[in-house]
């Protein structure tokens, strides 16, 4: 069977969607939402009541308030619910913090390379996973280094430009906000490397609100936080945990469903929040 | 310029290690020998402390998020992730300046000046 015969057989499976969660920050139990488990289990049954249930789940980092076994352990056990066949996870910097992410890969990055990367092919797409939030710098921001650079390099070589890629990473690959550290230093290398391909989409998490920038064939999205909300780049003095009236929590935390139109070859980035 | 940072730069504190109460100045064993600084909303406060060598900084977080004390050589000295209220000490033996940041919030900066 030729290629092409392999790829139209595979194109015939048709569209597939999957769903993108983010900053769960188990453990978290101040005003800005005492109970952060109860918000990640709403985003769970909102994920379960979906039309389509989705093929996979993309978490975003920050699974955890302070990296402790326990919080990993209530994430886990919370996610067992979810409907779907697959969860891939990429680390936030709150899911490191004292030993550079060892917890965090013996449980969630089982054979990936380096510090934690990966990519996957599902459905005729190319899914990558980066880490940005090891050996931070004094006064930079988000970091993904040489060596992951290297890696992102030759994982792309052997693929056709037509192929969609599906990029995940906690911190923003974009410059969304430099002065509250909401960007990565060196995306700029990793995105050159991307401009070849038709069809980019970036998935971020980290400032627990969404946002969404298109800059060529490359469209950047972050999603909503589950646990609690952040002001608006520079509407505040810091970016810390934002206290809302608690009717208004709700609204402020989401979803982020993704559909892939095979024949447009788009993909149609849907957030919904949890109230 | 950092927003967060904004209430504090330029902030200075001099810590000399004399009692101001007692005029005539040091008198051995009644010399304070540890000095604070307060992690709110993202920023060190002060940004610039001057201590004399032998004092012990001490470094406790108001923040509702953790933040971490890193030297910029990231050897000299380096806490676990501070939570709310956790504090973080350390005893500046040599005249120096030490440069330090938030390895979770990089662009937290500030430095200990000894002399």
């Amino acid at each position: 069977m030729s290629d092409v015969t392999r790829d139209q057989i595979k194109g015939l499976h048709g569209d597939f969607s999957f769903v993108q969660i983010s900053d769960s920050h188990i453990g978290f139990n101040k005003a800005a939402n005492p109970d952060v488990t109860a918000t990640l289990r709403e985003a769970i049954a909102k994920v379960n009541a979906l039309p389509t249930p989705p093929s996979l789940v993309l978490h975003t980092g920050d699974l955890t308030q302070l990296s402790k076994p326990d919080e990993f352990d209530i994430l886990s056990e919370s996610l067992k619910s979810l409907k779907t066949d697959t969860i891939f996870f990429v680390p936030g910097e709150h899911d490191v913090l004292n030993d550079n992410g060892a917890e965090f890969r013996a449980r969630f990055g089982k054979g990936t390379q380096g510090d934690g990367w990966y990519s996957f092919d599902q459905r005729g797409i190319h899914f990558i996973g980066l880490v940005n939030v090891l050996n931070l710098r004094a006064g930079r921001l988000g970091y993904l280094g040489p060596d992951q650079l290297a890696w992102l390099k030759n994982d792309l070589a052997h693929l056709k430009s037509s192929t969609p890629i599906i990029v995940l990473a906690h911190i923003p690959l974009w410059a969304v906000y430099p002065q509250w550290g909401w960007g990565t230093d060196d995306s700029a290398e990793a995105l050159s490397y991307l401009k070849r391909f038709g069809s980019v989409t970036v998935l971020n998490g980290h400032i627990h609100q969404t946002m969404a920038k298109v800059e060529g064939n490359i469209t950047f999205h972050t999603a909503c936080s589950t646990a609690f909300p952040q002001p608006q780049p520079g509407q505040a003095d810091s970016p810390g945990p934002m206290k809302v009236p608690a009717e208004q929590l709700r609204g402020l935390l989401g979803i982020t469903d993704v559909n892939f139109v095979r024949h447009k070859h788009t993909l149609a980035v849907v957030d919904s929040s949890l109230a | 310029m950092d927003s967060w940072n904004r209430s504090n730069r330029g902030s200075r504190l001099r810590f000399d290690g004399r009692d101001q109460s007692k005029p005539g100045g040091r008198r051995s064993g009644q010399r304070p020998k540890t000095v604070e600084i307060k992690i709110d909303n993202f920023s060190f406060g002060p940004m610039t402390l001057t201590v004399s060598p032998g004092t012990t900084v001490t470094w406790i977080n108001n923040d509702d998020v953790p933040h971490t004390v890193v030297s910029e050589d990231t050897t000299t000295f380096k806490s676990k992730a501070l939570d709310t209220g956790d504090k973080f000490s350390y005893t500046f033996a040599k005249p120096g300046k030490y440069p330090y940041f938030c390895s979770v919030h990089p662009k937290m900066m500030a430095e200990i000046v000894v002399q």
